[in-house]
């Protein structure tokens, strides 16, 4: 079984934390998961910094902009996390963006991730028919999990599609926007989260997008299994630094 | 249909939809809805009316007969300077705003470079009585101000996009992020042959007029419907892409693109995107892109806003992978003098952009017989004060 499914597994609401890698410093990548895993996260969602992030609101804008500055790239990445199954045992995934992957090469690419021990992806900008035309057979060989997200606007016939063909979990973006924009969970999102739990899909959902603090939180995983911190946890680091990890995590849960 | 788009939303092995899932509902429903829509009769009838009635279509096929005396051979101008509000984009912006219309969305929203786009979307708005919302980069907003107050005139919100390089490539982020946050009542008017399938074929599906008309045109004036060459400006490639689309599987039409070379194609201010370009994935289409070995899209540099783009559309990338289009550059300066040699030879300011093509004469020759349409984009009053400052007039 796959270190995703097997933490899927767990009798417990999951806590994963989005951040982007070389941000504050270039050399912050490894000390952060360490701190996330010490302090008790279960998954990680490490960001490959793109100079075009189309989904991503202000916050991971800036956080990617500073880090490409900071000299980040795909090989820096793959560099800082080798050997890095010595010391973290929760799931990694990498999510970023396509462009950067095919530059790598998707073959060159998945063949790093299961060198490294990275589990999954997630790409939002590589969809459904393009990755099952193209590449999927890339990924497979290599066993690395891609997740495929679904939005309010998703019709069923494609949640179903997107949750057959999705690895591990489905990525379960909140509300209409780009990271980081929406401030709380209306009557809006509750249906939204009712909605998807009554369709009882194979795959286990994660919300994403909007999830600030611990009501989000609490509102997001009442149905769901787990849920993913990404523009708050990043602000943090921005205001506190890494020293702020700990803290920020007990407020979570 | 070598050369055009195939069913799955490819030229060759350039297009396709590289969208995140949150677009995918707005860009599968125009997917599915574009071809019909532009079928039915009544959104012919109406398009076509206003292209006559609201345009001034169709536009002239003017034979530039100084500038051929110059240049030896046979040049033919498509005034799309004439068109209302002077360059080739409200072809489009008038499709596009019937097919939202059609598609009931009531909010539109559109990115603008040289602001051109941007004013001939904001025109139809107002035509059309709907909310419009234009993303402008902060330094076009600056060189292209006279675009920028004809758009606040006509009733839009010019929105400053401070990303990046504050150019065209971030008012399109700016733009599509904007789509994903309304998902239910806005259309996305793109302005050029670029962005995720239906939208290039669709943007040169409306563009498609001129080559259209330049067959109509050039029947009556030299009894033939195909010229030997035509010529257009590449930014994203729309004006180009309607040049050429009726041509493109004619061969023995010389298809030219002309990108902008900035200060030189080496100089690393530059949007020459056949010449510096990989292929890969620029605002949701696989494409020749601008961009560093690990993926990093890089920012263009051209004195002329509308090529100040580090992408080309998809059919554009195929053309020149092909070897279909012959595919050259020109500096700034060469441009400008172009541009300035127009207006002594025959009474006509061009659009920067336009300046470009006009550029080629300069170094490359054609046979003294050989029919030559160059398609006049647009017209240069917005880009009076770059003329200004850059001649000291
Ligand atoms: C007059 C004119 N020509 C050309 C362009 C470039 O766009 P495209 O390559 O899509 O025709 C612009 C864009 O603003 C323009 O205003």
């Amino acid at each position: 079984m796959t270190r995703i499914d097997k933490k899927l597994q767990e009798k417990k609401t999951l806590l994963s934390i989005y951040f982007t890698a070389g941000y504050p410093k270039l050399e912050d990548t490894v000390p952060i998961l360490e701190m996330l895993e010490s302090n008790g996260v279960d998954m990680v969602e490490i960001g490959l910094p793109f100079s075009d992030p189309l989904a991503d609101g202000s916050t991971i804008q800036a956080s990617s902009t500073q880090a490409l500055k900071n000299g980040m790239s795909t090989q820096k990445l793959f560099e800082q996390l080798e050997g890095i199954r010595e010391k973290i045992s929760m799931p990694l995934i990498l999510m970023g963006y396509f462009n950067p992957v095919l530059q790598y090469g998707v073959e060159n690419f998945c063949k790093k991730c299961e060198e490294i021990g990275i589990d999954g992806v997630i790409l939002p900008d590589l969809p459904l028919a393009e990755y099952q035309e193209h590449y999927q057979t890339i990924f497979e060989k290599y066993g690395l999990a891609n997740i495929f997200l679904i939005t309010p606007q998703t019709s069923e016939a494609r949640i179903k599609e997107l949750d057959a063909a999705s690895k591990g979990f489905i990525y379960m973006v909140s509300s209409a926007s780009v990271t980081g924009s929406k401030q709380g969970f209306g009557v809006e999102q509750t249906s939204y989260f009712n909605r998807i739990a009554a369709l009882k899909l194979k795959k286990p959902q994660l919300v994403g997008f909007g999830i600030t603090n611990k009501e989000t939180f609490q509102t997001a995983t009442k149905h769901a299994k787990g849920a993913i911190i990404g523009s708050a946890f990043i602000k943090m680091l921005t205001e506190t630094g890494v020293s702020g990890i700990s803290s920020f995590v007990k407020g979570i849960r | 249909m070598k050369y055009n788009v195939n069913e799955k939303g490819y030229y060759g092995d350039f297009g396709g939809a590289y969208i995140p899932e949150m677009l995918y509902p707005n860009v599968e429903e125009l997917r599915q809805n574009y071809l019909k829509v532009m079928a039915e009769a009544s959104f012919q009838e109406e398009f076509q009316e206003l292209l006559k009635e609201y345009v001034g279509r169709p536009t002239p096929l003017y034979f530039a007969k100084r500038l051929s005396a110059k240049y030896n051979t046979k040049i033919y101008l498509k005034r799309e300077d004439l068109c209302h509000t002077g360059a080739h984009k409200v072809n489009n912006t008038i499709g596009q705003i019937l097919m939202a219309k059609r598609l009931d969305k009531n909010r539109i929203i559109a990115e603008t470079g040289a602001g051109q786009h941007g004013v001939a979307t904001a025109t139809v708005c107002a035509l059309m009585g709907l909310e419009c919302i234009v993303y402008m980069g902060e330094i076009d907003i600056k060189r292209q101000a006279p675009n920028v107050a004809r758009m606040k005139m006509l009733g839009a919100t010019v929105v400053p996009a401070t990303s990046g390089s504050k150019t065209l490539k971030d008012a399109t982020n700016e733009a599509i992020r904007d789509w994903i946050n309304n998902p239910t009542n806005t259309h996305y008017i793109i302005g050029s042959v670029v962005g995720p399938h239906p939208y290039p074929d669709m943007v040169a599906r409306f563009q498609s007029v001129i080559s259209q008309e330049i067959k109509n045109q050039l029947q009556k004036k030299e009894n033939r419907e195909a010229p030997d060459y035509v010529i257009a400006c590449v930014g994203g490639g729309s004006n180009a892409a309607g040049a050429y689309y009726h041509y493109l599987d004619t061969p023995e039409v010389g298809i030219i693109a002309v990108e902008a070379a900035g200060k030189g194609v080496q100089t690393g201010e530059s949007a020459a995107t056949s010449a510096l370009g990989k292929t890969g994935i620029i605002h949701g289409s696989k494409t020749l892109l601008m961009q560093t070995p690990d993926g990093q899209i890089t920012e263009p540099y051209s004195i002329s806003a509308g090529l100040d783009y580090p992408g080309v559309g998809p059919m554009h990338a195929h053309l020149y992978a092909s070897g279909r289009g012959e595919f050259i550059s020109v500096t700034d300066e060469d441009a400008m003098q172009a541009g300035l040699e127009l207006c002594k030879l025959e009474g006509i300011i061009p659009a920067i952009e336009t300046s470009h093509a006009l550029a080629i004469f300069k170094t490359r020759t054609f046979k003294p017989d050989a029919i030559v349409v160059v398609n006049l984009s647009g017209r240069g009053d917005k880009d009076l004060n770059t003329y200004i400052d850059y001649f000291k007039l």
